[in-house]
């Protein structure tokens, strides 16, 4: 378990980029901490696993203040995935997987073996094991990257805008496949996005962050959608602009069965099937999250 | 032609010595342009001191170094460890610039996620920051090697200059055949040093072939 305890952070005598910040991040659940630029999220996922210390306050992990813990014994056992995918360029990805394994002393053989492991995982084709980064699509790195980041078979991964970069077919893509993972895997993810439906989407739970790092709101996807805290929350996720308040059209399909969706400024944004004029009922629960969570 | 042949065995020597005393500053300068260059990409005072006092040893001219290296190294005036140490100097102050450069233009996102990763600091020097500044690095030692080879040729002003003796015999002799052949011998003799490189590079960084050679597929 993640916890933040009253951590600030200041660069060189300026405004605070983390203010007094407290968070308890629920173990083996996706966190995500979303903000527009400059709010302090990507401060906030750094200081996991001090690439970045706080100048007040501590972080802990399990009970434990990080800050007596090696950097470098501390980072191999946290994975990481950065927007840029971060690969080393002058190895192959068989070879970049295996980093982490083999700084944790594993055999060469071991390390190649389990990297093959993961890259099954992460849907990659086997043939690209000996490619080096420059010779894959944008997917395919970020799919190298997770590889990477899941080797050490670390409890905690940490996920900085990972799929910033890609066009949004491959990051639809992605996310399904971030969310397939977490159901087998049940890491504890932080997930640091600007984008609110990206958190909604994969967050068990969204941190809505101001500038400083101060929360605005923290809640399940439904929770916040269902009542914002305040304007500003109201307005970060697209309330406000109407996007979200969605009512039924009157308009019918030919069979009367399937009703039309429209957003408060009136444009379609799907259908719902309703047989005989009844709504249906969903679970609230979302199907990629309704596994037993165990431990 | 047949001023080479009968003299074949001097040319031959010459070309050797030539090799060695271009191969040991090519060396020294890889190794202290990249020590110095790492001192000066991480700390901002000795970039300072360091680039400036080798751009001034770059405009003293080698003939007054020759004069005055043996009163610093307490060596003979005709030692030719002063030729060494001259071209040495040359090639760190030619490299030095470079290698700073290539380590000061390494991808911070990459550094950030090795370091991520859980290199330590010298792990990641030796295994990410050092290969990846490796492209530019051999460029410039390219450029160090042909220049060396070729200013090797002054130490024949004291008698220490490999090939170098063939211009200045040739010239005192009158006899042109020499000093062409001695032209032609140090030109082949910098192809095959940058040939050597080029190989040496080729097996040390066998990715830069790869960058964006083929479509992603």
């Amino acid at each position: 378990m993640i916890e933040f305890v009253g951590v600030t952070k200041t660069y060189d005598g300026g405004a605070p980029a983390v203010d007094n910040f407290s968070l308890r991040l629920a173990p083996r659940r996706i966190t995500a901490l979303v903000g527009s630029s400059g709010c302090g999220k990507t401060t906030l996922l750094r200081m996991i696993n001090r690439m970045v210390d706080p100048t007040v306050g501590r972080v802990e992990i399990d009970g434990e203040d990080i800050a007596g813990r090696r950097p470098v014994g501390l980072r191999r056992g946290i994975g990481y995935v950065p927007q840029d995918s971060g690969l080393l360029p002058h190895r192959r990805v068989i070879d970049n997987i295996s980093v982490v394994p083999l700084l944790n002393g594993a055999t060469r053989a071991a390390a190649r073996l389990r990297a093959s492991e993961l890259m099954a995982v992460v849907g990659l084709d086997p043939a690209l094991a000996h490619r080096y980064p420059a010779q894959l699509s944008g997917g395919q790195r970020q799919r190298v990257a997770v590889a990477r980041a899941l080797a050490g078979n670390p409890n905690i991964l940490l996920m900085d805008e990972p799929f910033g970069a890609v066009d949004p077919i491959v990051r639809a893509d992605l996310q399904q496949e971030t969310l397939r993972l977490q159901h087998e895997l049940r890491k504890t993810i932080v997930l640091v996005t600007h984008d609110i439906d990206e958190a909604f989407l994969l967050g068990d739970e969204v941190v809505v962050l101001r500038p400083g790092a101060q929360v605005a709101q923290h809640g399940t996807p439904a929770d916040i959608l269902a009542d914002p805290a305040d304007s500003f929350v109201a307005a970060f996720i697209g309330s406000a602009r109407g996007k979200r308040r969605l009512t039924i059209s009157a308009q019918r399909s030919v069979d009367g069965a399937d009703r039309v969706v429209v957003d408060a400024g009136g444009y379609p944004v799907g259908v719902i099937a309703a047989p005989e004029g009844r709504l249906p009922v969903a679970d609230p629960t979302p199907r990629s999250r309704g596994a037993q969570v165990v431990g | 032609m047949s001023w080479l042949l009968d003299n074949f065995t001097l040319v031959t020597e010459l070309a050797l010595q030539h090799a060695r005393l271009s191969a040991v500053p090519i060396v020294v300068g890889l190794l202290a342009s990249i020590s110095l260059g790492w001192l000066a990409h991480r700390v901002r005072a000795a970039r300072l001191i360091v680039l400036t006092s080798f751009s001034l040893i770059f405009t003293v001219p080698s003939l007054a170094l020759f004069v005055l290296l043996p009163l610093v190294l307490n060596t003979r005036v005709l030692d030719e460890r002063n030729v060494i140490a001259a071209m040495s100097l040359y090639a760190i102050a030619t490299m030095l610039r470079g290698a700073v450069d290539g380590f000061d233009h390494l991808s911070p996102g990459v550094t950030r996620s090795a370091t991520a990763l859980g290199y330590s600091p010298t792990g990641l020097f030796w295994k990410v920051q050092l290969p990846l500044a490796g492209p530019v690095l051999l460029a410039n030692l390219r450029v160090v090697s042909a220049s060396t080879v070729s200013l090797v040729s002054v130490g024949a002003l004291i008698g220490k200059g490999g090939l170098g003796y063939l211009f200045t015999n040739g010239f005192q002799r009158n006899h042109p055949t020499e000093i062409v052949v001695g032209i032609v011998a140090v030109l082949l003799l910098a192809l095959s040093f940058d040939v050597v490189l080029v190989l040496v590079g080729r097996a040390a960084l066998p990715w830069i072939r790869n960058l964006g050679g083929t479509s992603p597929t």
